[in-house]
């Protein structure tokens, strides 16, 4: 390459600055590239609105007889509220060796419902009534004994869409495709009679 | 070649020298050989680019009359399809439109599959088709949700959802895809775009590749053995002729007959029992009522059969995943020699069987409920499934390697 003897001869090529240019040139507009797709990725995120929209909502307990159950939208999905009779609380205990998790360790509850009966106030049952497997609405099967349910059936939940069941403390029972426990929202008392949906009492949140 | 163009003087010889259409044409049709063995299998690659024309134009028409919008949508379509002239007849088109197309992508994959046109060198051939069939999906998908009827919104509820149990980022995915906490106008509208704008793009795409791929590698043929090992003194395959005019007058018998069994479907069956239009999707979604009984449509029942089957949500959508996938591991995981099944041994014959009664098995599994008897059948054919791509790199080693024959099979008519 150091021979004169043509007039066009190309200068001899910086292989290393040539790479090294190549390298920030590539890096910077990778670097590009992934920032000018954050603001199109984070279009997708729920709207302001949609998160107003989601603002806690209050629930009259007054209004529901024990041993049944009424729904509530929040964040649009359905919230399911039980109040519990002191028969269906005590059908509780006779069957954790058949749940899946008992004690709900690998469920999704706020901390203070993480107990025995899963809620703030046992008499009150609060869950999303959104089936843990694919999203399903779970059915109330609350008769005691339901055969077309499952033998020695205690009461609870039964999803139609692919057969998950759930006590009514919303514990899955083996043999469900779902895996985990009916969720449990954030809520509070205010008073005797009044349900929150979407805010805790307790700072506390999620597994303790 | 050139020498010709010039020789033709006019118009066509101006345009040519600026839009080499002739050289196109030749490139394309005219002098690309096939296999003079075609079978009636070899009908489905142009009518499944047949379905794909046929969607888009339906589709244009279609979005002149939809409003995507939880408040809209299933009014809109009730609307077009009562109240504009012929939109019934359209809106039908596209529909079943849907169903048509997926028939003859499995039948053009099981061609596939038969003939080993999947084998080296066409795998790359293979995995755009398989990318084709997953946009599809995708789009599929996204088609059934937009008219918002009740399945349209808890089988998209369920799908949505299989993206949840991606361990660590699923919740968060999940509110990303749906844009709310729940399926809403947000959910609706990003689907409408990526239905009617993104995804069209994507797959004209695929399908340009595709055939570019097709082009350059060749069509394989019942007998799986390659034409261009044995060329005429001109240096064309001896036993290819050109696709045009033979292959495009034998593929214009095939759409007859074919949009004569769509025209039938169209307008006298467009249900088909429930299995095209599912009864609960003429009722407007309902987030507070899940039907008795959920199932996709026909064409996504195998893998759905496959996630019921499986006790635990999370192996369940995996294996339901790892089901579609498989399809694009096949070139690598057939190890015979020979391509077509034809020349390959009665062990070969019994797993490919066995595999397609399975695929058909798990179809109507899934649209049946998940209890009893069906959920142990469910189980029985998840296993043969999977049993396919685990064996099939034993089965094709050990009996795939026979004498082929000379040159194609061909019996004159
Ligand atoms: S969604 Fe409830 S069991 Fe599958």
């Amino acid at each position: 390459m150091s021979d004169h003897a043509a007039d066009d001869t190309v200068p001899e090529v910086d292989e290393s600055r040539r790479k090294f240019l190549i390298a920030a040139t590539a890096g910077t507009g990778a670097v590009g590239a992934v920032l000018t797709a954050v603001p199109f990725v984070a279009s997708w995120k729920p709207s302001e609105s949609a998160r107003a929209a989601g603002l806690p909502s209050e629930v009259d307990l007054s209004k529901i007889e024990p041993g049944q159950m009424a729904t509530f939208f929040w964040r649009k999905q359905q919230i399911y509220v039980v109040k519990r009779t002191p028969e269906m609380l005590a059908s509780l205990a006779s069957h954790d060796g058949e749940l899946k998790d008992a004690k709900s360790e690998e469920s999704d509850q706020p901390a203070y419902a993480r107990n025995e009966s899963r809620a703030l106030r046992p008499d009150v049952l609060v869950l999303i009534g959104t089936c843990t497997h694919l999203g399903c609405l779970p059915k109330p099967r609350f008769m005691p004994g339901d055969a077309s349910v499952m033998a020695n059936w205690p009461g609870g939940f039964f999803c139609p869409c692919h057969g998950s069941k759930f006590d009514l403390a919303g514990r899955v029972f083996q043999g469900s495709p779902a895996s985990v426990n009916l969720k449990i929202p954030p809520y509070s008392f205010e008073g005797d009679n009044k349900l929150v949906i979407g805010v805790d009492t307790q700072p506390a949140k999620g597994v303790a | 070649m050139s020498a010709s163009i010039e020789k033709s003087g006019g118009f066509r010889a101006w345009l040519n020298k600026r839009l080499p259409v002739d050289q196109f044409v030749a490139d394309q049709l005219t002098g690309y050989y096939a296999p003079k063995n075609f079978n009636i299998w070899y009908f489905f690659g142009s009518l499944a680019l047949l379905m794909f024309v046929m969607q888009i134009v339906t589709g244009i028409f279609v979005t002149m009359h939809f409003k995507p919008g939880e408040a809209t949508a299933f009014n809109s379509v009730q609307t077009m399809v009562r109240e504009v002239p012929y939109m019934w007849l359209i809106q039908t088109m596209h529909a079943v439109g849907a169903s048509f197309f997926f028939i003859v992508v499995y039948l053009h994959m099981a061609r596939a599959l038969m003939y080993g046109s999947y084998k080296a060198p066409r795998e790359v051939l293979w995995v755009i088709g398989m990318l084709v069939y997953l946009a599809l999906m995708a789009e599929a998908f996204m088609g059934y949700v937009l008219p918002y009827g009740n399945m349209s919104y808890w089988g998209a509820q369920v799908i949505i959802n299989l993206f949840g149990t991606i361990p660590g980022i699923g919740p968060d995915l999940v509110e990303w895809i749906r844009g709310d906490y729940g399926i809403g106008d947000a959910t609706l509208t990003r689907f409408f775009s990526l239905h009617a704008v993104a995804l069209p793009f994507i797959i004209a795409l695929l399908i340009g590749l595709h055939l570019v791929a097709l082009r350059q590698v060749g069509s394989n043929n019942p007998d799986g053995i390659e034409i261009k090992a044995k060329l005429k003194p001109d240096g064309t395959p001896l036993d290819g002729i050109p696709f045009h005019p033979y292959y495009t007058l034998k593929d214009i018998v095939g759409v007859g007959l074919f949009l004569t069994l769509f025209a039938i479907v169209v307008f006298f069956i467009p249900t088909f029992g429930g299995l095209f239009m599912e009864a609960p999707n003429f009722e407007p979604a309902n987030p507070v009522s899940t039907p008795e009984h959920i199932a996709p449509v026909w064409y996504f029942t195998p893998y759905y059969a496959i996630l019921r089957a499986v006790p635990d949500q999370k192996i369940g959508a995996l294996l339901m995943a790892l089901s579609v996938a498989a399809f694009l591991f096949l070139p690598w995981l057939d190890r015979a020699q020979n391509k077509s099944i034809r020349y390959r041994g009665i062990t070969s014959k019994l797993l490919l069987g066995t595999f397609f009664v399975t695929f058909v098995m798990l179809m109507w599994l899934g649209l049946k409920p998940a209890d009893g008897i069906y959920v142990l059948l469910a189980r029985i054919f998840t296993a043969l499934y999977f049993g396919f791509f685990i064996l099939l790199p034993f089965v094709s080693k050990a009996d795939g390697n026979g004498p082929v024959p000379d040159r194609v099979t061909y019996h004159a008519h």
